[in-house]
């Protein structure tokens, strides 16, 4: 961003003029700051519909462990056999990482971009009128987000602060061995503090898709005024089934009511 | 009908120049009608000032009517004030009462450089429109003015964009600094109409680039539009993403001229 | 041997008003197809100074970089877009007769010519109203949404002074959408290099050299420092003087600077006295205030003018039965009615006032009534007409006009007076043009709502640009004195001095007290109506007050820096002068026409009185050295296509 540190004095002449340096489209829509924001929300839409899947195979723990290991089962043999085991999901796991990535990266640069936009704050408070605490925590809510999925993924994926994860178990009628992911979900909401974060992390998670589901239909120029009033419904609606679904599991545990 | 406001306490940003420190400066104003205008207070204030052999504080302000967009200020952390789809100029004392104290801050952007205490300069938005905030029309060629209809909700929502008056609340008002309200405002104007079609996707494009070397990014905050002393609505950023969207991909044969 | 041959015969100055030959209709065809041309290659040898980026400069800055001319363009604001042309709400003028009710060219022609009490240059509206017709084509093209009918056309409305409907607008922002499509075609070229832009840059001075402008002399505002610009051609486009009375429509930094320092140059100012009060704006609310707003002249399409008989009346508005209401201007003007002319309406709104019959706190107002067009059209339609201005009015009043009547009376508004320009908007000057306000030229007495736009696009967009290169084809390659002539040199000098001397003075009183004061004897004696004795009373205390500012002025900080006072200074200065050659062209014109209304020329009914024998003649004052010494020269006005008679609006 080229930065305009005093005022110009003196004639104004051809600021048009200047020779753009046009790069492949899709970096030279990305360089730009609109080309970021639809980056941010093409893969913020990627991965709410992870984030909405996840919950509702989630929901399998409400069946009891069969089901969800099941479940489980079922995403490590994807297209299995057409495709070897495990190839399938790690190919959908690429995606999701190069879209956490991406999101990140934009995210990353659009906020040094704003600090710059503005290198001596207000003097004074301001007094924000539509701006609300989702709005202006999206970074805060994110980065606790992020550093949830990485504590999730140590414990529940490589089971290095649960000793539960790789168990094997072979239930009734089948032919082999499965992992036993129940098991190791129960393990894991059964301390306490972790039951709490996971808690505190889905509550920011809904913060975060209360703003950004939002955001989506004005990054992506997604406005018709037949449905504009529905955008907020549909943000509040969303971020409320995920924020439900997810923090009733490590409750629904601490209660007892599954175990 | 007209009431008297007492003891009015003013904390005004005082800097001398771009590289001065600046300072809160305090003032108190015993008495003032509530008839008249913030800015006439500062009038008062000034002539004051000057009688007393102090400089007087520098703002920006012309009309007075709250359309030619010269005047700015953030009072009490609102740009523009505490009235909604109110320009400075026109917010009067009948919204404040005795003993209260305000602020005055400059509007601050890197792309709005300080000048002296309260007046910045606003020349990047004019660097937007010149590159590419515009009808080609040169005089002289213009067919007849009735040759094309234009519905009439189009013409008004043109209209309604239209109305920007360039004064940069939005960008003083929004937490990143950007500048998505006022170019979208005009691309708008100049895209919903069909004068506008042949070169909608080359505006849209330049603009939105020149936008980007000056301003900071929209998080869709919607403090712009709260700010707006036209109530203009931040729809039309999502028809600037769209149109930019649509500019780099289903028109690169007309861009691919570079 | 009428006075005005008496006054031909002594002029000092030779005026030219160079008319072209042939019938009414064909003059400006005539013109454009016996004027002198520039080879488009060359034109980019010529340089031509801009000065003032409203409707007229930023039109002729733009028309003029896109044939090919190098344009140097300075605006006091810091954008281009701040220009006052942006506060005219109402509409522009064209006689496109798009609604069929019997408008054409000479009509409007016509109607400009009456409106203006014949004391216009019938050539020049002619051309006027020629040219409105593609002024509307260029902003249509150039995106400006004007209103439009559900079948997708322009839609018209109605304005004083005309029985036809040729007045096109976008909402109450007519001005804005005009001055909006202008400065974005003037950016354009700004964008492209056609234009070099120097914004928030005074002209101080203007530079004669061998009897032809030769540049100009600039302060930039942020830094103080004066640079000298020359060029083949400059144009004014500065606006008007309005004011010169302190409270008035105009924006806070208008002022006559530019037009004054090239009268002090030699360019002559004619009619001073024709200003224009207009008759919508709100009421002063108190002492402190710093403008007048206008309500848009349009809200007489529907609003009703009235006061109460009884000028003790104390009950509200809408408790007052109509039988002791005054609708003052349907008694008196039927066929008009709410619609008079300006000047008229606000005479008679003057009178009511001055009768004790105003309305409001301080009893100078009187009601604009939009109730019965309520109940006629409904609140939807009566919101959708004038929302913004109700809104505006609103915000400033304190009271809601949909429930109450507004409060209106008449203020300082435009200026028709000006720049003497010849029909090429050329001033006495060669080389120096004046365009929009700035001139004198179109107007007459008194302008008709929705002419400023058009007067102001006119010249920018289709005069200028043709009869500036009438002038500059036959200076090819010939040498132009560059800014380091002497007469760059002395003007310099001259402008430091004069900066530098009202940060000297020292004395206690601000410029804004000064200007409030002058505005205060200027609207006293030289407002709505003038006698002989109020005149001279207004020039024995304008050049009071004037050496009390010499010697009392106090302006605080410093020439090097961003300083608002010192910029007002210079300004009011200015006005002081301005303001004696005022009182002193109103004391001169000894009849009554338009917006010059002198109490002892008037009818049995109080309309004015005209004197066509001794007065049908434009007076142009060259300056004579001290400001309370003008020289009078005439300009004999002749009209061959309207016959001279008197104004009825009845």
């Amino acid at each position: 961003m080229a930065q305009v540190v005093t005022s110009h004095r003196g004639p104004v002449t051809g600021t048009a003029n200047r020779a753009k340096k046009r790069r492949p489209f899709l970096i030279d829509l990305y360089s730009t700051a609109v080309g970021k924001k639809y980056v941010m929300a093409l893969t913020g839409i990627g991965m709410m519909g992870f984030v909405l899947f996840h919950m509702i195979g989630n929901l399998k723990m409400y069946a009891g462990a069969a089901d969800l290991d099941h479940y489980a089962h079922f995403l490590q043999t994807l297209l299995y056999p057409l495709a070897p085991k495990g190839w399938v999901l790690w190919i959908l796991r690429g995606g999701l990482i190069t879209m956490f990535v991406l999101h990140l990266h934009a995210a990353w640069s659009l906020t040094r971009l704003n600090r710059e936009a503005r290198p001596v704050k207000y003097q004074s408070s301001r007094d924000y009128q539509i701006a609300n605490f989702a709005s202006r925590t999206m970074r805060w809510s994110g980065l606790i987000v992020l550093a949830f999925i990485v504590w999730h993924l140590l414990d529940l994926t490589f089971g290095v602060v649960n000793s539960e994860v790789g168990n094997m178990v072979q239930y009734e009628g089948d032919t082999e061995k499965i992992k036993a992911v129940y098991v190791s979900v129960i393990a894991s909401f059964d301390r306490i503090p972790v039951a709490l974060f996971y808690v505190v992390a889905n509550i920011l998670l809904g913060i975060h898709l209360f703003h950004g589901a939002w955001s989506i239909f004005q990054s992506l120029g997604w406005n018709n005024p037949r449905f504009n009033k529905w955008r907020r419904a549909f943000a509040t609606g969303f971020a409320a089934v995920i924020v439900v679904g997810n923090v009733s599991f490590p409750v629904a545990v601490m209660a007892g009511v599954i175990s | 009908m007209s009431n008297t406001i007492k003891n009015i306490t003013l904390k005004i940003w005082r800097q001398s120049g771009p590289a001065a420190k600046g300072y809160f400066e305090t003032h108190n104003i015993p008495e003032i009608t509530d008839e008249a205008s913030f800015l006439e207070m500062l009038d008062i204030l000034n002539d004051r000032l000057v009688t007393e052999g102090k400089e007087a504080v520098v703002f920006d302000h012309d009309c007075r009517e709250g359309i030619c967009g010269t005047c700015s200020l953030m009072i009490d952390g609102q740009a523009h004030g505490p009235q909604r789809g109110t320009a400075t100029c026109q917010l009067h004392m009948r919204k404040f009462k005795d003993g209260d104290s305000i602020t005055i801050e400059p509007w601050r952007a890197s792309a709005f450089p300080l000048i002296k205490d309260l007046m910045v300069d606003r020349s990047a938005f004019d660097r937007i429109i010149e590159s590419g905030g515009y009808i080609t029309a040169e005089t002289g060629g213009a067919p007849d003015a009735n040759l094309i209809p234009i519905a009439k909700p189009i013409a008004d929502a043109a209209m309604d964009s239209a109305e920007c008056i360039g004064c940069g609340a939005c960008v003083a008002a929004c937490p990143n600094g950007a500048a998505n309200l006022f170019t979208a405002a005009k691309v708008a104007h100049l895209n919903r109409l069909p004068q506008g079609q042949a070169e909608r996707y080359s505006r849209v494009e330049a603009m939105v680039e020149t936008m980007d070397e000056h301003f900071g990014s929209c998080t869709n905050h919607g403090e712009c539009e709260a700010a707006c002393p036209k109530e203009i609505s931040i729809d039309v950023i999502a028809l600037m993403h769209k149109d930019y969207r649509k500019a780099k991909f289903a028109n690169r044969k007309d861009l691919a001229r570079s | 041997m009428s006075l005005t041959d008496q006054l031909l015969a002594q002029n000092t100055v030779q005026l030219d008003s160079k008319i072209p030959a042939g019938p009414m209709a064909d003059k400006w065809n005539t013109y454009k197809s016996d004027m002198k041309l520039v080879n488009p290659n060359n034109k980019r040898k010529f340089k031509v100074i801009v000065v003032g980026t409203g409707l007229a400069g930023a039109s002729a800055a733009a028309t003029l970089a896109e044939l090919g001319y190098q344009v140097d363009a300075f605006t006091f604001h810091d954008s281009a877009r701040r220009a006052h042309s942006i506060a005219a709400q109402g509409g522009i003028n064209g006689a496109k007769n798009y609604k069929g009710d019997g408008d054409s060219i000479h009509r409007l022609f016509y109607d400009t010519v009456k409106g203006g009490d014949f004391r216009a240059r019938e050539a020049n509206v002619h051309r006027l109203a020629e040219n409105s017709v593609d002024i509307i084509d260029q902003m249509v093209a150039q995106g400006v949404p004007f209103a439009r009918e559900y079948g997708g056309l322009l839609d018209n409305r109605s304005f004083g002074g005309a029985q036809v409907s040729r007045t096109f607008y976008a909402r109450g922002q007519t001005g804005q959408q005009l001055l909006l499509g202008a400065y974005q075609q003037f950016s354009r070229q700004v964008g492209l290099g056609g234009i070099r832009l120097f914004n928030r840059s005074e002209l101080v001075d203007i530079v004669v050299i061998d009897g032809r402008a030769a540049g100009i002399l600039v302060r930039d505002l942020v830094t103080g420092e004066l640079t000298s610009h020359s060029a083949h051609a400059v144009v004014l486009a500065t606006g008007g003087y309005g004011n010169a009375f302190f409270l008035s429509t105009n924006a806070m930094a208008c002022n006559v600077t530019a037009a004054w320092r090239a009268h002090r140059k030699g360019a002559l100012f004619a009619n001073p006295c024709y200003t224009q009060i207009h008759p919508t704006c709100i009421p002063q609310s108190d002492d402190s205030q710093s403008k007048l707003t206008l309500m848009s002249e349009s809200l007489r399409n529907d609003g009703r003018v009235w006061v109460p008989t009884n000028p003790d009346e104390t009950r509200p508005a809408h408790e007052i039965p109509e039988n002791e209401r005054d609708y003052y201007l349907e008694r008196l003007y039927p066929s008009f009615g709410n619609l008079a002319p300006r000047d008229i309406s606000s005479r008679a709104a003057k009178r009511a006032v001055d009768k004790g019959l105003g309305v409001g706190p301080k009893k100078n107002g009187v009601y604009l009534d939009f109730s019965d067009a309520i109940n006629r059209l409904g609140r939807d339609v009566v919101e959708e007409r004038y929302g913004n201005l109700f809104e505006m009015y609103e915000r400033i009043a304190g009271e809601n006009p949909y429930d109450t009547p507004m409060r209106i009376y008449p203020a300082s508004h435009y200026t028709m007076g000006g720049l003497w320009v010849d029909y090429e908007l050329m001033t006495n000057i060669p080389g120096l043009y004046a365009a929009g306000e700035a001139n004198f030229s179109d107007h007459g007495a008194n302008r008709l709502g929705a002419s400023a736009l058009m007067q102001g696009l006119s010249d920018g967009y289709f005069v200028l640009p043709y009869t500036i290169g009438n002038y500059l084809a036959p200076m090819l390659n010939k040498p132009m004195p560059g800014t380091d002539h002497p007469e760059f040199k002395a003007a310099e000098v001259a402008a430091k001095e004069r900066f530098a001397g009202y940060l000297a003075i020292g004395g206690t009183k601000s410029p804004d007290f000064f200007h409030r004061e002058l505005g205060k004897i200027i609207w006293d004696y030289c407002g709505m109506e003038r006698t002989e004795q109020g005149l001279e009373k207004a020039l024995s205390e304008i050049p009071a007050l004037y050496e009390e500012f010499k010697k009392d002025l106090r302006v605080t900080g410093d020439g090097e820096s961003m300083n608002q006072t010192l910029e007002k200074a210079g300004r009011v200065d200015d006005f002081f002068q301005l303001g004696m050659l005022m009182c002193k062209d109103a004391l001169d014109r000894k009849e009554s026409c338009g917006g010059h209304f002198r109490a002892e020329y008037q009818t049995d009914e109080g309309e004015a009185l005209r004197d066509d024998e001794n007065y049908c003649h434009v007076s142009a004052w060259q300056w004579g050295g001290d400001p309370m010494k003008p020289v009078l020269n005439v300009e004999k006005l002749e009209f061959e296509e309207v016959h001279l008679a008197t104004r009825s609006y009845k």
